[in-house]
């Protein structure tokens, strides 16, 4: 089976504070710290896992600048073969639709059985996945959280409400995007980052795809950020402050007339 | 005036509580908009149409054994011709929608918004609305045309239900119109959750953690907590991930919906999907050591620290009592 995963660079939600910049016109980036999407991470296991069991190959994919190598190298080091990075200053900017069509031309270039995604990235849209395999008429399963080969079909499970699984059965080639849980991914050290530092990544821009510059970049922008702001969900909590002592003492009472001890 | 459809989903016979919110999203589009429900299925089609009917100003139903259950992949083949060019579909932000929804707005060539928490309004054929990134932690405006129609995925319970009951009552069966509906997925069966050895949704008291627990060794911590409180350990998502509890002990959309008097949430930042399992309007206690965090805005009672440090603290407090 040969599968290609498509990856992300983000800033690091667990070990960042995001915070908007003072225009609003972005999040503050300056000392984020960057990783891969925790989802796509998850995916690549699962890719590996499926090609360790039954054969093929396992290629990882990124959008976005020169930086975003690090992330195919760090997935390429978990146990890719190899890695694909898709950069163009007319590909920033993309929305989803755009990144789903840069992908599209990404695997009409190659051949690949099955194409995996992360169920969601830093933007909680989840739309990328759904959005390839209806551009390549390809069956779509998204939040998918079990996946078993059978033949030339997947059974695969999806984690729908109230932590119930649904079992579907799916044709390749196919597009599935991977929920968190799935597994259990690999830890990566130092030195498998090491041994993959040399190995050539190629560089696909706007002449190796043959896409149309202007569906996509900021030209095929179909949905536009305006600003950043802090979302207000509710009054806010009585925040307890003091020494930890007062703070404990303040809160044992709360929990008190609260029935929160017995 | 926008031609507005909205998908409702439904179980049991009974519409989903999203069915009343998309009628509200489609009101804050556009305020005289004759809003269409789209309700498909096989047995339970007429009963939730008859129930949506009294809200929506026209129901169009598609009955058909190949609905039975909504395969995403067989609605979306179905919705492709249901939906007229240029209309706007509102669908709710749920495991279905998020199956659905991308691959529609392609089909139909349509804007796709995802995971809309607020509609500000449309000015010419622009529409403004407002989405969370970054786990909820900032919002943003985002504009785009919807001239050739759009494909709008709402978040679950960020509206008000519509309970004017306007609608006019007309149902429309649609049945007849249904074409190939053929898919290379297909549905085989759901398996329920398994059912754990602490049922957190009886809990009157939840001692709650999530990544802020840092390490699986620090889930003693909570458990002592709990047990000098009288209160049962629950969680997160990356908790259940990281395999340190059990999918049973989640509490969240995908996870379990509890209903506690009160509700301690440590090192939890408060994604909508985990806040979406929380009902019944518990005593919140927020402790977590970002002060930015998503959670501190719903929490009733908010402290900033980290919770490795001050859960002990806090055990040692209660057992002195």
């Amino acid at each position: 089976m040969d599968i290609l995963v498509c990856v992300k660079r983000v800033p690091d939600t667990a070990e960042n504070e995001i915070e908007v910049n003072k225009s609003g016109s972005d999040i503050e980036r300056d000392d984020l710290v960057y990783s891969v999407n925790e989802w796509d991470n998850y995916a690549v296991e699962e890719a590996i896992q499926i090609r360790d069991n039954v054969g093929g190959t396992v290629t990882v994919v990124t959008i976005g600048d020169d930086e975003s190598e690090e992330v195919l190298r760090r997935e390429m080091a978990m146990g890719a073969d190899s890695g694909i990075l898709v950069s163009d200053k007319a590909f920033e900017g993309s929305d989803g639709k755009g990144i789903a069509t840069l992908l599209k031309a990404v695997v009409e270039k190659g051949k690949y059985d099955l194409i995996l995604t992360g169920a969601q990235a830093d933007d909680g849209a989840g739309q990328v996945g759904g959005m390839l395999a209806a551009m390549l008429d390809y069956p779509y399963a998204s939040l998918v959280n079990k996946v078993e080969v059978k033949g030339d079909a997947l059974t695969v499970g999806r984690e729908i409400e109230g932590g119930n699984q649904e079992m579907n059965e799916i044709s390749l080639p196919c597009v599935l995007s991977i929920q968190t849980g799935i597994n259990e991914p690999r830890y990566v050290g130092i030195r498998g980052i090491r041994k993959v530092a040399s190995v050539e990544i190629p560089t696909y821009g706007p002449g190796d795809l043959g896409v149309d510059a202007s569906l996509v970049g900021t030209a095929g922008e179909k949905v536009k950020r305006l600003d950043y702001f802090v979302p207000v969900l509710g009054e806010g909590a009585e925040m307890l402050e003091g020494s930890t002592e007062d703070i404990i003492a303040k809160l044992i009472e709360y929990l008190k007339a609260k029935g929160g001890l017995k | 005036m926008a031609d507005i459809y909205a998908y409702i989903t439904h179980k049991n016979g009974v519409a989903d509580d999203s069915a009343l919110e998309l009628l509200t999203a489609a009101k804050k589009i556009d305020a005289g908009a004759a809003v269409t429900a789209i309700v498909t299925g096989a047995g339970d089609v007429d009963k939730v149409a008859a129930e949506v009917a009294a809200s929506y100003a026209k129901v169009f139903t598609y009955k058909n054994d190949a609905l039975a259950y909504p395969n995403a992949e067989v609605v979306r083949k179905l919705l492709i011709t249901a939906v007229p060019k240029g209309a706007i579909l509102l669908v709710p932000h749920d495991t279905f929608g998020m199956d659905l929804s991308p691959g529609l707005s392609i089909k139909l060539d349509a804007v796709f918004l995802s995971d809309v928490t607020d509609i500000e309004g449309v000015s010419g054929t622009t529409l403004k609305a407002i989405r969370q990134e970054y786990s909820g932690m900032v919002s943003t405006h985002v504009t785009c045309d919807i001239a050739g129609g759009a494909v709008v995925n709402v978040r679950p319970g960020a509206f008000p239900p519509d309970e004017s009951k306007s609608g006019s009552g007309a149902v429309e069966d649609k049945s007849g119109t249904i074409g190939d509906l053929s898919a290379k997925r297909k549905f085989l069966e759901v398996v329920e959750a398994e059912v754990g050895d602490v049922d957190i949704t009886k809990a009157d008291v939840l001692v709650s953690i999530g990544r802020g627990i840092e390490d699986q060794d620090n889930i003693e911590i909570a458990q002592e907590l709990a047990d000098a409180m009288g209160a049962v350990v629950s969680c997160s998502r990356p908790i259940v991930d990281a395999k340190w509890l059990e999918k049973s002990r989640q509490v969240g959309t995908s996870g379990q919906t509890v209903k506690p008097k009160v509700y301690l949430a440590c090192g939890i930042s408060g994604s909508f999907q985990h806040l979406g399992g929380i009902k019944g309007s518990p005593f919140i206690v927020a402790i977590n050591k970002n002060p930015k965090a998503p959670i501190f805005q719903v929490a009733d009672v908010g402290i900033e620290a980290n919770i490795v440090e001050f859960l002990p603290e806090l055990t040692e407090a209660i057992k002195e009592l």
